[in-house]
């Protein structure tokens, strides 16, 4: 082939970025031959089980377990009593893995067992005998913060010795709470005072928000082993292997240089492998007692009892605005049932504030939380995380007060929208902003003012089914978030002699596609074909070090980070071709996997000769580079005041529904999106994302409800919690919006959250339009709509909780 | 606790011997039995459609179906699916239209689809998602699915 091409081959100009590329584990997955946690066996393997509560709040007087460990096939029981050098964990470290002395909800881990079998496993937990005393339920958090309430971690537990079961002298220990309230946040920008006196119109109203969880179709699970020189593998779900594995090690007393996470492929993520859970350390004491691979997945039941939850708020919001539609304050109180031990869930006000201080101008903002403890399943984070909370009491106001005043919502809106160029009062900076441009094309595309006058007219007439449209729009990070001191991701690239390049990256891919995402930004600088890849990922014995999937951040923060790295590479190699073929390294591009002349396309040398070439010249050389890439973000201060994402991802979607007023059957019949997501680089893989997101929002805003009564969850199964099926979807026409962000890889914003946040307001606004009835409690089921429609929903009424 | 019996079947185009428990379910005996572990258990009461195969030509949940009831039986799985050339457009079409994220619902979902264009050779937008209903999916909000399907030419 090189002989023909002595009379200048011209290679034209390609690009991978905005196409639409097929998802590198795809064909695996639609062949069944990806190996999930759930697929992996390691020879000698035990199976692990937990025994939980089933009491929601009461001490524990004893627990037997000589029966249990009697059984043929029973390798290891534990409880509390054989692991004296526990520690608490979780966001807070409020709670053991193994419960001591007391449990708190439904779900609390008393005891464990490692066997031969799953069967023998359960048979061994049946019996185990355990006495309690019963204490009073609390599964109301507004009961959780009254006078004289029950207390749910009154006393110290941990490292004072006042406990059985635990050693003197443990150097993390939970002090216990004189109250119930977990964590506290309070935000002020301004003067809602002077905002209020400011007003010609002000509003108040209160808004419920419920349980839901993320129902991962692959069930957690997770095998353990330790070696023969103590060094511990995990096959593990989290979404944080590097972070985690710090604590783990904290955990057991170990270095954490012996401890490696490998990430099988995980059946969905959604923020719920965000938080080390009391399942992963068992398992931990498990195969560290047996001395032999122990593996523990849980039932579907299981995963509804003993999975996080979305956070259920309960939120007063007062809006004030002037006739001329210029946002003056708003003041925001929101109680958050933290349940019985604090997650990921109890923070979200970091994001909740956000909304409220940003999305709109708004001069002066107050905002503040408790998160109160609970007899409850514990919130934790999940897709979104506060902002579908936020966005549902903001996004209905914004219509209200639209209404008073008489203004178009949309003109409401846009008058109140930031820019680009905009430092809010919280200190986020827009440097790249869409969101006019978002309201308006959803807008447009969804034909919203002429269908919201006509709907308003409609619902005086004859009919049952009323058609009702609704908007609402959202601000989200979209350039990771500061969270920890450090937000990095660090990147190996290689390129061996046939012109492959390996990618090393810290990112997981947790089927949101970052392998091919990072794929195409790596080959789009290099001038290579997404074929001459492969990437390697969730193995932290291999991959440099990176903070996890969340806030939306992998493909801006691991994308940046494959660009240096493959940035670094492609000087190198051009340097090399420079000095070989005398000509400037300005003159030459890399592209179609050949050196080319950059002016002409005309090709110099094939990529992969050159690379052979260089193995074998006297100075003999690698092309290998390495980039870590920490974004220009800060921490927020101790106001909660910064600019704590190096950009920021807006959205508008339109809601249009049927809503049958014989039934209070709600159909949602078409969503219109418009999202700033800066650039797209997968246009397959971003649709899929905001498809789902979509989807999701869907099942938040009309069918998916968690029903937790005195503490106890009363419908952990798919009969009775319903997700949305295929027949249910809407019709969905999706924008993008282009803003180029200046610090995005390749312009791009992150977007995972994003599609799901606005779908239950802009529901709610629909539901409203269609009939003049507004509802503020989710979820929007035939009952609550039917009840609302006939003036039976008594007005939500909360007391809020002040700040000192 | 387990009382074995053996039963003989046919399991993607090859005759099997088995000896499971009575109190077994098919989920079970093809995952922790036989080792084929593409049919995925994700609830293991019949609502999510993630352990759908194929049997005598009928889709269904093999964690509701005893195992000693594939005795005599014609039994497809997604390997079996994976390796007939007659199902490589189905699949293909799934890798195209962007139909799978985490990939865990995807089996069932292929198996259904293809037992689900066996009964209709050209499926319309609302027959494939009728026909994907019991099919629980939590990535992808179904779109991709259903374009993927409705994409696919049975002639």
């Amino acid at each position: 082939m090189n002989v023909a091409e002595k009379k200048a081959r011209i290679i034209e100009p390609e690009t991978l970025i905005g196409k639409r590329i097929q998802k590198m584990d795809a064909p695996e997955k639609a062949s069944g031959k990806t190996r999930y946690i759930h697929d992996i066996n390691l020879s000698g393997q035990l199976y692990g089980k937990i025994l939980r509560s089933g009491r929601i709040h009461a001490l524990i007087k004893s627990i037997d377990t000589s029966a249990a460990r009697a059984l043929p096939g029973v390798h290891v029981v534990i409880t509390a009593a054989d692991i004296p050098d526990q520690r608490p964990i979780g966001v807070a470290k409020d709670h053991f893995p193994l419960k001591v002395g007391r449990v708190r909800s439904q779900r609390d881990e008393i005891a464990a067992v490692a066997a031969e079998s799953e069967e023998i496993a359960e048979a061994a937990l049946k019996l185990i005998k355990v006495e309690y005393e019963d204490l009073p339920v609390i599964s109301n958090p507004e009961d959780a913060i009254k006078p004289g309430a029950a207390l749910i971690h009154p006393e110290p537990h941990g490292a004072d010795g006042t406990h059985l079961h635990l050693k003197q002298g443990m150097s993390i220990a939970h002090k216990g709470k004189p109250d119930n309230i977990a964590m506290r946040f309070d935000y002020v920008h301004g003067d809602v005072i002077q905002g209020e006196a400011e007003s010609d119109v002000v509003i108040e109203d209160t808004f419920k928000l419920h349980y839901v969880t993320h129902c991962c179709m692959g069930v957690s699970g997770m095998i353990a082993e330790f070696d023969a020189s103590g060094n511990l593998l995990m096959y593990s779900n989290t979404q944080v292997p590097f972070l985690h594995k710090r604590e783990f090690a904290e955990y057991l007393n170990m270095d954490p240089a012996r401890i490696r996470i490998i990430q099988p492929p995980i059946g969905g993520g959604f923020g719920s492998k965000l938080d080390i859970y009391p399942f992963e350390v068992i398992c931990l004491y498990l195969a560290r007692a047996a001395k032999r691979p122990v593996k523990m997945l849980f039932t579907r039941e299981e995963e509804f009892l003993a999975s996080p939850t979305r956070q259920p708020v309960l939120l007063t919001l007062r809006s004030g605005c002037k006739k001329d539609g210029t946002l003056t304050f708003r003041q925001v109180h929101t109680l958050h049932d933290n349940g019985a031990y604090t997650s990921w869930g109890a923070t979200t006000p970091f994001v909740m504030m956000q909304t409220f201080s940003s999305l709109y101008r708004v001069p002066h903002c107050d905002y503040h939380t408790a998160a109160v403890y609970t007899n409850n399943p514990y919130a934790g984070s999940f897709r979104g995380y506060g902002n579908l909370q936020a966005t549902f009491a903001i996004e209905q106001h914004m219509d209200m007060l639209a209404e008073k005043i008489g203004m178009d919502p949309l003109e409401f809106r846009l008058k109140n929208a930031q820019d680009a160029g905009e430092t809010t009062g919280q200190g986020m900076s827009f440097k790249s902003c869409g969101f006019k441009d978002c309201l308006n094309t959803a807008a447009q595309r969804s034909d919203y003012s002429r269908k919201v006058k006509e709907n308003t007219a409609n619902r005086s007439k004859p009919g049952n089914i009323k058609r009702g449209i609704g908007m609402a729009s959202m601000l989200h990070v979209g350039g990771g978030a500061k969270i920890y001191p450090s937000d990095g991701c660090g990147t190996i690239l290689k390129l061996d002699d046939f012109a492959n390049v390996t990618l090393i990256t810290g990112a997981s891919e947790i089927g949101q596609g970052s392998e091919t995402v990072l794929s195409q930004l790596v080959c789009e600088e290099l001038g290579l074909p997404i074929s001459a890849i492969t990437v390697v990922n969730n193995d932290t014995a291999i991959t440099p070090w990176d903070v996890g999937v969340h806030a939306s951040r992998t493909t801006f923060i691991a994308g940046n980070s494959a660009i240096g790295a493959a940035k670094k590479a492609k000087t190198k190699i051009l340097a090399v071709a420079a000095k070989k073929y005398e000509a400037a390294e300005s003159d030459l591009d890399l592209r179609g996997g050949f050196v080319i002349k950059a002016a002409s396309g005309e090709v110099v040398v094939e990529l992969s000769k050159l690379l052979r070439n260089l193995h074998f010249q006297d100075k003999a050389e690698l092309v290998m580079t390495t980039f870590y890439y920490e974004p220009p973000s800060v921490h927020q201060d101790k106001g909660f005041k910064g600019d704590v994402s190096a950009a920021y991802a807006w959205g508008t979607q339109v809601v249009e529904v049927e809503v049958d007023t014989d039934t209070g059957q709600v159909r949602m019949t078409r969503v219109t999106g418009a999202h700033d997501v800066g650039r797209v680089l997968n246009r397959l893989g971003i649709e899929g994302q905001i498809e789902g997101g979509v989807i999701m929002g869907q099942g938040y805003a009309l069918t998916e409800d968690l029903m937790i009564e005195n503490g106890v969850m009363k419908n952990p199964n798919f009969r009775d919690y319903k997700l949305v099926t295929a027949p249910e979807i809407p019709e969905m026409d999706i924008s993008f919006i282009e803003s180029m962000d200046g610090e995005g890889p390749q312009g791009a914003k992150g977007v995972g959250e994003a599609p799901s946040i606005c779908i239950a307001a802009a529901t709610a606004n629909a539901i409203a339009n269609a009939t003049g009835v507004r509802m503020f409690e989710l979820p929007f089921t035939p009952e609550k709509v039917y009840r609302a429609l006939h003036g039976q929903t008594p007005k939500l009424y909360w007391k809020p909780w002040r700040a000192e | 606790m387990s009382l074995k019996h053996d039963i003989e079947f046919t399991l993607n185009g090859v005759k099997r011997r088995v000896a499971v428990d009575v109190t077994m379910n098919t989920l079970a005996m093809l995952r922790d039995v036989i080792g084929l572990t593409g049919t995925k258990y994700g609830c293991g009461e019949g609502e999510c459609g993630a352990c759908t195969i194929q049997v005598d030509g009928s889709s269904l949940n093999s964690c509701l179906m005893f195992a000693v009831d594939c005795d005599g039986r014609n039994v497809i799985t997604i390997e079996g699916l994976a390796n007939d050339s007659k199902a490589d457009a189905l699949r293909d079409a799934f890798v195209e239209h962007g139909a799978v994220q985490c990939g865990f619902c995807t089996p069932g979902m292929i198996m259904q689809a293809d037992h689900l264009l066996h009964k209709h050779p050209h499926p319309d937008e609302a027959c494939v998602k009728r026909g994907i209903e019991g099919n629980l999916c939590r990535c992808t909000g179904y779109k991709k699915i259903v374009d993927a399907i409705v994409a696919v030419d049975r002639a």
